[in-house]
């Protein structure tokens, strides 16, 4: 199956108080192309999952002063300023994660895990109005799987069934995010024919992926 | 030499070959240019490289490669590029053996508070489950801020870990956090232990054989 397809028909898939994953570790692997183009897209109520909400020159910034997103989702706010003034004027906006709690979080939504307990955190405000166990004398905290209506994913390289080769570091939550939306678009550096990419340099399989949208070269 | 220097170097005499480590942000960072001839460390950066090198030269690096600073970085041979659960299952699993990072506060039970300032809002990062799973806690920090004691009795800040702090490296000493207190083992030469004290927000225990810190000009 060809998932190839324009991001305006990918966004017709967005509708209002929507949770959007938003994959990449500050610039690294950020989809900007998506973000940036779905700054003139009329959603709005919107939920923002991201690691760090980006950096002041990304395209995350203008999105979040728009006034569209009420929720952010994340680990870290400190590079960018729109989400310091989301804070600023209203605390309860912001629903800070330990960095391996949200990844997790993702990978159990994506993998069919209701719940897990993780140590991290305890004693911690992390741990507030949260349960508790504890397993072989140490203490845990449960924390709950985390979905998405859509993911926005960057790739190196994408074949037209949306399996996926991401380089470096830009894995990071590009990976995990991937499965765990109900409809996940990948923005593309490079769309190659089926069987192209090697499958023991598949880094997320197409079968997570609903559409793949070409990012514009550059001249 | 600089105080922030004298900390990296006596960070980096703690270190052994072929230790898996990961270095904060600041002070931390500078440990990996002090480390002694023959100790080679694995560098996990937690955004996703385990085996991360030094910083790019410059015009050599890409933006595909970066550290949790997000600075473009190189990989050392044997490196390996992975996802951001997989990183954090390395941490969590107890895979990381060291974990050099700076603190706001801690305290003498080993709190420790590093992420959060009160009325200011910055985020936790990997920093919760760095202290909760790596191996051993070493905090590489001045020993006061402005002036103000950051090793105190109880820590006031929103806390990172609790009891998770086993070393604190500053200017002014090497100490040890024990179930008795915070333990003074080294003593940089160039200040008493009733200066150390005086800067200290916790009651120090003086060994009967204080080393002298080996600093250098």
């Amino acid at each position: 199956m060809n998932k190839v397809t324009t991001v305006e028909e990918a966004f017709s898939h967005i509708k209002d108080n929507d949770t959007i994953m938003v994959g990449g570790f500050l610039m690294c692997g950020s989809p900007e192309y998506l973000i940036h183009t779905f700054l003139d897209h009329p959603a709005k109520g919107l939920t923002i999952v991201n690691n760090d909400m980006g950096e002041y020159g990304s395209s995350l910034t203008p999105l979040l002063a728009s006034g569209r997103v009420t929720d952010l989702i994340c680990t870290w706010i400190v590079r960018n300023p729109a989400a310091q003034a989301m804070y600023k004027a209203n605390p309860k906006c912001l629903h800070i994660n330990p960095q391996g709690t949200l990844t997790e979080r993702i990978r159990a939504g994506g993998f069919g895990i209701a719940a897990f307990y993780t140590p991290t955190g305890v004693g911690t405000i992390i741990e507030d109005g949260k349960d508790t166990r504890w397993f072989n004398g140490r203490k845990y905290i449960m924390e709950t799987a985390l979905r998405a209506n859509v993911a926005f994913i960057h790739a190196n390289v994408a074949d037209e069934s949306g399996n996926i080769f991401m380089k470096g570091s830009s894995k990071n939550y590009n990976a995990a995010m991937a499965t765990a939306a109900d409809y996940v678009i990948v923005e593309a550096e490079e769309i190659v024919p089926v069987g192209d990419i090697d499958p023991e340099l598949v880094t997320v399989s197409g079968i997570y992926v609903n559409a793949v949208v070409p990012i514009p070269k550059q001249d | 030499m600089d105080n922030k220097n004298i900390i990296a170097r006596r960070v980096a005499q703690m270190l052994h070959d072929g230790e898996v480590v990961n270095l904060g942000v600041g002070v931390p960072q500078l440990v990996a240019n002090w480390l002694p001839e023959g100790v080679e460390l694995i560098v996990h950066a937690e955004n996703g490289i385990i085996g991360a090198g030094g910083y790019a030269p410059e015009g050599e690096g890409t933006p595909n490669v970066v550290d949790a600073g997000g600075q473009m970085v190189t990989v050392k041979p044997g490196a390996q590029f992975i996802i951001s659960t997989d990183s954090f299952g390395a941490i969590r699993g107890g895979h990381i053996d060291v974990t050099i990072l700076g603190a706001y506060q801690v305290d003498e039970k080993g709190n420790l508070a590093n992420w959060c300032l009160p009325n200011k809002m910055g985020g936790i990062g990997g920093a919760m489950d760095l202290v909760s799973g790596a191996k051993q806690v070493v905090l590489a920090m001045e020993h006061t801020q402005k002036g103000n004691p950051k090793i105190v009795d109880h820590c006031t800040y929103p806390l990172t870990g609790v009891g998770v702090v086993d070393v604190i490296v500053t200017e002014m000493g090497f100490m040890r956090i024990t179930p008795e207190g915070i333990v003074l083992e080294e003593i940089n030469p160039a200040y008493t232990v009733e200066q150390v004290q005086a800067a200290t927000g916790a009651k120090l225990i003086i060994p009967e054989n204080l080393k002298a810190m080996d600093v250098i000009d």
